[in-house]
């Protein structure tokens, strides 16, 4: 088995979900992203764990770690990003059913990060005038 | 290029090519169904791999549940059925961006791997993962399941804005959607409130207009007669009292009191005329004074009856605002009308029956001198 080719895989589907992050202005879209690229980490957790961790047979273990090299810690590791993803797109589902309530609109590049931007609009263009 | 090769190879593509379809797709719905082929490939990819639990999980988790989350929320922000055109910014910078990192990793594990050929491990099973799961990675384990507790509690309370609200008018304001506020008993009960409070305005207007027209010795008849007053004559007086309030001092009252608590039993306004006037006149003991104003026994039931049920009622209804956007804003402004319609009912009732009493004893904030007489004047008149 060649491993450069889930490698490669990883590296494209990290790089979707990165344009999907910057490209997209629906909150669900950029959700979705996100799971590509925290499933492109895995397949680089899984894959490393396939073919490196049977390489690394005479290194030295840390201390602090296991004392016989456990061949299946990428494998753990991917479940726990899974369980990770799925914490976050329930607080994120969460919080974008919340905004949606609150302004009608799930379109991220129209939210205001501060009270005052929403709010204090007039006040702003009174300095502006002003100053 | 073997078998695992052309499957990888496979897998990969089908993942890859969904994938840029998720990012690139105008249908919301269709994204998520591409979101299931990327990740179902990616389950294949993981079996290929020999992380047979992972690939399952991947299946149960991902495919089973985030994505039924994702299409939950699709439908839930009333996503258009047919293309979207308002899904995506300019392309620019996110292409160059992504098409960077994408590459640039891509380029750099293929210079660091080549085209090295290894040995698949034999396929982990389950028994040996859960092993390791609750040997050695334990603590992670745990931390893990703390994790989840936090981010389902998290859920909960981001979904109901009720939670967490704080006593606090200010922070109250912040709209929340409340469909209880829509409710028809929620009407019904502002309704009566606001029958209420014309009922007690009219009841106000009639007593001024009493007082007025009594004439300007009215208070000296009030003096001379407190000590023969019957409940009925209170209940009046102190009606008139309120009426003199309401129209007089309501609003510099109300500001003195501070807003919305309750006045203690020892910050009542005229407790705050008789301390300013001398310091002997804020430690003399209270039960003296009493009998000589009105009798003891209607002051309870005129201040507690109205003021206390009504006004947490009131306020509990305006803080809450009934609609997330726009009914939201309109509730902050009509908030301050109802609760000045209250806070000036409010001084009044809190009067009723001592103001005529201070009134028409001019010497007691005046001359601490009189003070003794005043309260010898008090004794007599209960003798």
């Amino acid at each position: 088995m060649h491993v450069v080719i889930p490698y490669v895989i990883a590296a494209l589907l990290f790089g979707l979900g990165v344009y999907g992050v910057l490209r997209r202005r629906n909150a669900i879209l950029v959700l979705m992203a996100v799971e590509l690229m925290l499933n492109a980490i895995n397949l680089i957790f899984v894959a490393a764990d396939s073919t490196i961790r049977s390489t690394l047979v005479g290194v030295q273990p840390e201390a602090w770690s296991h004392t016989a090299p456990e061949p299946r810690s990428g494998s753990i590791f991917a479940l726990f990003v899974i369980v990770l993803a799925a914490a976050e797109v329930g607080v994120g589902l969460a919080i974008i059913l919340q905004f949606y309530r609150l302004r009608n609109a799930i379109a991220i590049d129209e939210i205001a990060l501060h009270e005052a931007d929403e709010q204090d609009q007039p006040d702003q263009q009174q300095e502006q005038v002003t100053t | 290029v073997t078998v695992a090769d052309a499957l990888l190879l496979a897998l990969g593509a089908i993942a890859v090519g969904s994938g840029v379809l998720v990012v690139t797709s105008a249908h919301l719905v269709r994204a998520g169904l591409y979101l299931v082929i990327s990740l179902g490939a990616l389950a294949g990819l993981y079996l290929v791999l020999g992380a047979e639990l992972v690939a399952w999980v991947q299946v149960l988790v991902y495919v089973g549940a985030v994505v039924v989350l994702l299409l939950f929320a699709v439908m839930l922000t009333r996503a258009p059925i047919g293309p979207s055109t308002d899904l995506d910014r300019p392309a620019g910078p996110a292409t160059l961006i992504g098409a960077g990192v994408g590459f640039g990793l891509a380029a750099l594990l293929a210079d660091a791997f080549h085209w090295t050929r290894y040995d698949l491990p034999p396929t982990g099973t389950a028994e040996r993962v859960g092993e390791q799961i609750f040997g050695g990675w334990v603590l992670p384990f745990e931390v893990l399941s703390i994790l989840l507790l936090a981010a389902l509690v998290g859920a909960i309370v981001l979904s109901r804005p009720d939670l967490g609200a704080r006593a606090d008018p200010e922070a109250a304001d912040a709209p929340g959607p409340d469909p209880i506020a829509e409710s028809d008993a929620v009407v019904a009960r502002l309704e009566r409130i606001a029958a209420r409070q014309s009922a007690a305005q009219s009841r106000i207007r009639q007593a001024a207009a009493e007082q007025r027209a009594t004439g300007a010795d009215a208070d000296d008849e009030k003096t001379g007669t407190t000590t023969t007053l019957n409940p009925e004559d209170a209940v009046r007086e102190a009606q008139k009292g309120r009426a003199a309030d309401v129209i007089f001092g309501a609003q510099a009252r109300r500001t003195r009191l501070g807003g919305d608590e309750p006045p203690e039993p020892g910050t009542t306004p005229d407790d705050v005329i008789e301390g300013t006037a001398t310091e002997t006149a804020r430690t003399r003991p209270r039960p003296v004074r009493r009998p000589a104003g009105s009798p003891p026994t209607d002051r309870p039931a005129i201040e507690g009856k109205p003021a206390r049920p009504s006004r947490p009622a009131i306020e509990g209804e305006s803080a809450r605002p009934s609609r997330p956007a726009t009914e939201g804003r309109r509730a902050r402004p009509s908030r301050p009308a109802i609760e000045g319609e209250v806070g000036g009912e409010k001084p009044a009732l809190d009067a009723p029956g001592r103001r005529p009493r201070v009134a028409g004893r001019p010497d007691r904030p005046a001359l601490p001198s009189g003070d003794n007489s005043g309260k010898a004047d008090d004794q007599e008149d209960d003798a």
